[in-house]
């Protein structure tokens, strides 16, 4: 449902089971472990936030430092801060290398061509998409034949494409390969290293390394899942207490709570929303053929966040039966009462049941989005 | 099963089921084998509907796409990209049409259908309606067939970021279909498949016209929203985006599903 983000600390583990450099550096949860790494390490530093957003260096998550005193101090300013929106629990002290050029390197997933596509460039360290837009013609696309690794041979050619001659082709080839093998076994949607750094002395270094593994997944990387069970606490609680529940459920900032019966019927609800004035307060998909346990759920769910003043519940039952989610709501009343506003739109299998128990419960359903959008809108404006 | 009644009521001839384990069983009528190739001698069939879990789908339509079964529609939800990647590459190789994953299937409201959408919302017509949605079809189905505006074929290309028919490949067959005089698209965030839709409408110089409706103008950057493919990475798949393409390319474009139809009485 989200895509398994890795921390980089973590990535890199991974890395280098698999021979690729890294950094030398260790994790620090504290200005004083920070310090103490840069006295370990006995060299100008790099203090970086560990968090799962994209582009943290412009977003002051990334510092260097001379001394092991700068350290304290730099890992004083990020902890505890928030790196776009997320909090920053941990930090990696790394090295710092000895840059002579900066490259990039990163399978992708094609969509389009259905394929999963090796990336590189011999423009590292900056924004890729920035790249792609401005200069397409410096990242050299390779797509990768449909069940088949990288032959090491390939990964040479490319590190030929790079510019490359001599002893660097077979180590940037071997980096390339076993990037593209790591990123091959954990089922990763995004395996890169931007930049991966070509160091004074001539060695292939991954400064970052960025992976994605696919959520699908999962069920075959059981130890991955238990290994990263840290990454779920950096998730909204009730993000947490949803994916338990087998909801997808995400947390925005409004205050309309939505529940409904399908990916694109939510969005397109969230979006009446907005057009309508208001603001959701979540993303909330109960999938298809939810009994009323499932209902129930996903409105716990949904009424446990406290910024959410109307409750707006929006099925269109297919294989979904609205009796079953007219009880599903019943359960929750008694259970917890509904204390918010709620609006209902219930269409579909059985819908003359289902309104009937609303009804004879004394909770109205309305019969279109729009009607019912306007509505939940409306109270939520007269509950501020 | 569920579905198998529902299909045949509606007038699909479903004549095997393949379960590995059950062969020799019989499910509203219908014999099941343990192989798909069992299957298909035994019975003659030469399409498919998938229900196997995630896990084991990339074995079952393999199974299906090296038995030559075609189209195949794996309403499967959950299954691995790399799963997905090598589906499609064999079926391209066999020259077979996938629809789906994570599909709610294909439907004629002519009589047979493909799948586990509610039958009652579609009702026959002219408009061909291609969508990546699943409930969210229904509720364009359903307005279309109030105002009086019938499908000639629907179908749920899926919410995976990896698929088989794609909106270009749909709309090349819809043109060439006599029954479709119109296009309903219904796309949402994540991905490039409405983008090249809409160069596709341009170099075609699509003969009939199309509307199209796109969902996730509000869903924050960086979040998956409940499809696997329902996701806006950095710059990329923004409803904006898709939107623009569209306008660009000629299409009409509904703020809201139901504005779909009264698109398309329009005309």
């Amino acid at each position: 449902m989200r895509g398994l983000k890795i921390f980089e600390y973590e990535a890199k583990r991974i890395a280098s089971q698999y021979g690729l450099h890294v950094p030398l550096g260790y994790l620090a949860s504290s200005p004083q472990e920070a310090r103490d790494i840069a006295q370990k390490l006995a060299c100008p530093v790099v203090v970086k936030a560990q968090v799962l957003v994209a582009g943290r260096g412009i977003a002051g998550g990334i510092k260097l430092a001379d001394t092991p005193d700068k350290a304290e101090k730099a890992a004083f300013t990020i902890l505890g801060s928030k790196i776009k929106g997320e909090k920053v629990s941990k930090l990696l002290v790394e090295k710092r290398l000895d840059i002579a050029r900066e490259l990039y390197v990163g399978l992708v997933v094609d969509r389009s061509a259905k394929c999963y596509t090796l990336l590189a460039s011999q423009v590292g360290g900056v924004d890729i998409e920035e790249v792609s837009q401005r200069t397409p013609e410096k990242i050299i696309k390779r797509p990768i034949e449909a069940g088949r690794a990288v032959e090491v041979f390939q990964a040479r050619e490319l590190a030929q494409s790079l510019g490359y001659k001599g002893t660097q082709v077979v180590e940037l080839g071997a980096f390339i390969k076993e990037l593209c093998s790591a990123a091959n076994e954990y089922d990763s949607e995004l395996a890169e290293s931007n930049p991966l750094v070509e160091t004074k002395d001539g060695e292939f270094v991954a400064a970052d390394l960025r992976m994605i593994v696919d959520d699908n997944a999962l069920f075959r990387h059981k130890l991955l899942l238990e290994e990263t069970r840290d990454v779920e606490y950096e998730l909204p609680p009730l993000e947490v207490k949803a994916r338990e529940k087998g909801l997808a459920y995400v947390e925005l900032d409004g205050d309309v709570g939505i529940v409904g019966n399908g990916a694109g019927l939510v969005m397109a609800t969230l979006d009446m929303i907005q057009d309508y004035g208001g603001r959701a307060a979540n993303f909330c998909d109960v999938g298809g053929g939810a009994g009323a346990q499932r209902i129930a759920d996903a409105l716990e769910v949904v009424l446990g966040n406290p910024k959410v003043m109307v409750l707006f519940l929006n099925i269109m039952g297919g294989i979904t039966r609205c009796d079953d989610v007219a009880k599903g709501l019943l359960e929750v009343r008694e259970k917890m009462g509904l204390t918010k506003p709620t609006v209902i739109r219930l269409v579909g299998t059985n819908e003359e049941e289902g309104r009937k128990i609303l009804q004879e419960a004394g909770i109205p359903s309305l019969e279109t989005m729009e009607d019912a959008a306007a509505k939940a809108v409306e109270l939520a404006k007269g509950a501020k | 099963m569920f579905h198998t009644k529902l299909m045949l009521e509606y007038g699909t001839k479903i004549v095997g089921g393949a379960t590995p384990g059950k062969g020799g069983a019989q499910v509203e009528g219908v014999p099941v084998f343990d192989t798909v190739k069992e299957a298909v001698s035994g019975t003659g069939a030469n399409a498919s509907i998938i229900f196997v879990p995630a896990p084991f789908a990339r074995d079952a339509t393999l199974e299906a796409i090296s038995n030559g079964l075609n189209p195949i529609v794996v309403i499967t939800e959950g299954i691995p990209i790399r799963d997905a990647i090598d589906i499609m590459a064999q079926a391209k190789e066999r020259d077979c049409v996938i629809i789906g994953p994570n599909t709610p299937g294909i439907i004629a409201p002519s009589g047979c259908k493909l799948g586990i959408m509610p039958s009652h919302v579609f009702k026959e017509g002219e408009v061909g309606l291609a969508s990546r949605s699943g409930t969210l079809t229904y509720e364009i189905a359903a307005s279309l067939s109030r105002a009086g505006l019938g499908q000639s074929t629907c179908l749920g290309l899926g919410g995976d970021p990896i698929v088989g028919l794609s909106f270009v490949d749909i709309l090349e067959m819809f043109r060439k279909d006599p029954q479709t005089k119109s296009v309903a698209l219904v796309g949402e965030i994540g991905g490039n498949a409405e983008e090249l839709a809409a160069q596709y409408i341009i170099d075609a110089k699509y003969p009939k016209p199309v509307v199209a409706y796109i969902a996730g103008r509000s869903a924050p950057p960086g979040k998956r929203m409940g499809h696997a493919g329902a996701i806006i990475m950095g710059r990329s798949g923004t409803a904006e985006s898709k939107i623009d393409a569209l306008k660009n390319a000629g299409v009409r474009m509904a703020l809201k599903p139901g504005e779909i139809a009264t698109l398309l009485a329009k005309k």
